[in-house]
């Protein structure tokens, strides 16, 4: 019996619907397969490139300032023999000497305050090595300020052995590094810098950064000792941000240039390939979404085609009832809409699953999951959304030309 | 037969008609208008139906007795002449306009009964009223109710259309075609396609509720003996009405 508060177009378009059972049941099972191909494809990868962005960001900055690289600047004549005639015809390009960047208190500062930005630290890094008895490796060292750094790189979590509690005298070395000097937590590292200043440290901690050219490279000091090493009393040689919106990093770079005079490159420049690798991914992502809803909206198109061709005889009567075009219409786009929401609903829990069985059973060695699914409310709102959408849209053109049939022609056949 | 039960219906949905329901003036009706192949199948009709008239109309097949019940019942327009149906001149309104006229003014029944199958016979009488909006449904539910149970068929009212036989499908039809109390039923056939006995049920069903309530009613019949029984029979031979 009718329910007392569906209107007729609902109650007609369910009907329908429920009438031809086989027929309501293969669409939605077409609809389904859709959206669930949607909804694993999306979760899969948007966690891959999110797992890609961790592990790539997780070890840098997101953006970093620099100072400017000195130019040599060509020798011009007077202005009284015309301006723009260059004297000397050789220009040799300076040595990039190590060098602060000026005024970076204020500079910080000014960062900090803007709203995008998550995390500002200074770092003094240059170019040293590292001694032990009669083995030396050439080692890059970066001065760092542990509390604020730690926030955009958590060497903490990078940690294997020790800790990274770094005081005056101490320095972090990579696993590499200390396999090839031979080191372990509490030995003694001599590191000499090229102009000659020297330093014996104690290994603090050792860590991996997942990355074998950084672990054999990169060690970590305190700021201050950075400083007295590298010859820059009270200077940093970059700042280092990181910003809530990754992929808007290198807007907000240009901003910060903008604001400051001082030059900043985000990650999204100084990894082009990268970026652009995820970009492709997300680009064919996108692609495969198109041409599926495309797919998904021709099938429920074809079926309610073949509905109305059915059905114009109860089409043909309804209108000789007094039932109006428009009722009509909303009849047959109400089916469309109604076989994408069921489509998707059906298609959203069999993703679902699909994606918990894929994150049981593709483990890593160690029994955890091979890189965290992202299970986004918001992928399967949107996908329930837009197969209900993709229906309505579909219906449009067997519905007007249900609601356009003529009555007689249609009851007649 | 028991005294039939009416269930009020709002206001706008029988308007008073008045004396005359179907009067049409010179009506043509052609097809393929401006076509080297335009035919006129109906040439100048005149035709006026007075209220609770039972007429019966006869003609060979393809003589245009289906075309001018189309016309009659708003289904389709003429291509001349005019055409006022509940003393509402119909030849000038919009698709909208026509449809709540004949929603709530006329009533069909088609010689192959043409209920929705989809749905039980109570639903299919309660389906008019339903597509009109502004009933409640208790009140709906009691009207169709009253209408299946004036038709014999209380019995089978929760069963889907399609599982009745064809004279229960008529009668059904007709309890439909009575949902919204219209002034005019028209009848396509609507015996044609049944025995002797079912026949004349639907026939008396017809009759009863022309009786009893005043609908006019066009009768659509190739059986004589029927069309004796109306009140009177109008011939349609080669797009010409002749009484």
């Amino acid at each position: 019996m009718f329910s007392a508060w569906l209107p007729f177009e609902w109650i007609v378009a369910i009907r329908f619907l429920r009438e031809g059972r086989l027929q309501t049941l293969f669409i939605i099972t077409g609809v389904a397969i859709g959206v669930a191909v949607i909804v694993f494809m999306s979760a899969l990868m948007t966690g891959l490139q999110a797992n890609f962005i961790r592990r790539v960001l997780s070890a840098q900055a997101h953006i970093q300032l620099l100072p400017p690289k000195e130019v040599a600047r060509p020798l011009r004549v007077d202005s009284t023999a015309g301006a723009g005639v260059i004297e000397g015809a050789i220009i040799q390009p300076p040595l990039q000497r190590l060098k602060s960047i000026d005024q970076w208190q204020a500079v910080a500062t000014q960062i900090r305050a803007m709203p995008e930005v998550t995390a500002v630290s200074s770092v003094a890094g240059g170019s040293a090595l590292a001694v032990r008895g009669s083995a030396s490796r050439a080692i890059s060292v970066a001065g760092i300020e542990p509390v604020s750094f730690y926030h955009i790189v958590n060497i903490n979590q990078k940690i294997v052995r020790g800790n990274a509690q770094l005081k005056a005298t101490d320095i972090l070395i990579g696993t590499e590094m200390a396999s090839d000097l031979g080191v372990d937590i509490g030995d003694k590292l001599r590191v000499t810098t090229a102009s000659g200043a020297a330093s014996a440290l104690t290994v603090l901690g050792i860590f991996d950064l997942g990355n074998k050219n950084a672990n054999q490279r990169s060690t970590f000091v305190a700021l201050h000792t950075a400083q007295s090493l590298l010859g820059l009393p009270g200077g940093v040689t970059s700042l280092e941000v990181t910003v809530g919106d990754v992929y808007a990093a290198e807007v907000i770079a240009r901003r910060i240039t903008a604001a400051t005079g001082v030059e900043a490159d985000s990650w999204i420049k100084s990894s082009a390939e990268f970026f652009t690798a995820v970009s492709a991914q997300k680009a064919a992502n996108t692609a495969i979404r198109f041409f599926v809803g495309l797919s998904v909206a021709f099938g429920i198109a074809s079926v309610l085609v073949v509905v109305v061709v059915q059905k114009s005889r109860e089409i043909g009567i309804l209108r000789a009832m007094g039932i109006s075009r428009g009722q009509i219409l909303r009849v047959f786009l109400l089916q469309g809409g109604l076989l994408g929401l069921a489509g998707a609903l059906v298609g959203s829990a069999i993703g679902l699953l699909a994606l918990l069985s894929w994150q049981h059973f593709e483990i890593n060695a160690d029994g955890t999951p091979l890189f965290p699914l992202i299970f986004d409310s918001e992928l399967f709102i949107t996908a329930l959304l837009l197969a209900t959408l993709t229906g309505l849209g579909a219906a449009f053109a067997p519905a007007l030309r249900a609601a356009r049939l003529d009555p007689v022609v249609a009851i007649h056949g | 037969m028991a005294e039939l039960q009416r269930y009020p219906v709002p206001a706008d949905a029988t308007p008073d008609v008045g004396r005359v329901v179907v009067e049409m003036k010179d009506v043509r009706k052609a097809f393929n208008v401006g076509t080297p192949i335009e035919t006129e199948v109906l040439h100048g009709i005149d035709l006026t139906l007075d209220k609770g008239e039972f007429c019966a109309v006869m003609g060979p097949s393809g003589s245009g007795k289906s075309t001018l019940l189309n016309l009659v019942g708003l289904l389709d327009r003429p291509t001349s002449g005019t055409l006022a149906v509940c003393g509402e001149e119909t030849t000038t309104l919009d698709d909208r306009s026509l449809t709540r006229l004949r929603g709530h003014n006329i009533g069909f029944v088609f010689q192959y009964h043409h209920l929705i199958t989809a749905f039980s016979a109570l639903e299919n009488v309660m389906m008019p009223m339903l597509g009109a909006a502004g009933f409640a449904n208790k009140a709906m539910r009691e009207h169709a109710a009253a209408l299946i149970g004036d038709v014999g068929l209380t019995a089978w009212q929760d069963n889907l259309a399609g599982n009745l036989s064809g004279g229960q499908q008529q009668r059904v039809a007709v309890a439909r075609a009575l949902a919204m109390d219209p002034a005019l039923i028209l009848a396509d056939e609507p015996t044609g396609n049944l025995d002797t006995k079912s026949a004349d049920e639907v026939f008396a069903l017809l009759r009863r509720f022309n009786r009893d309530q005043g609908t006019t009613v066009l009768f659509v019949t190739h059986n004589p003996a029927l069309a004796s029984r109306c009140d009177k029979t109008i011939h349609v031979i080669d797009g010409i009405v002749s009484g």
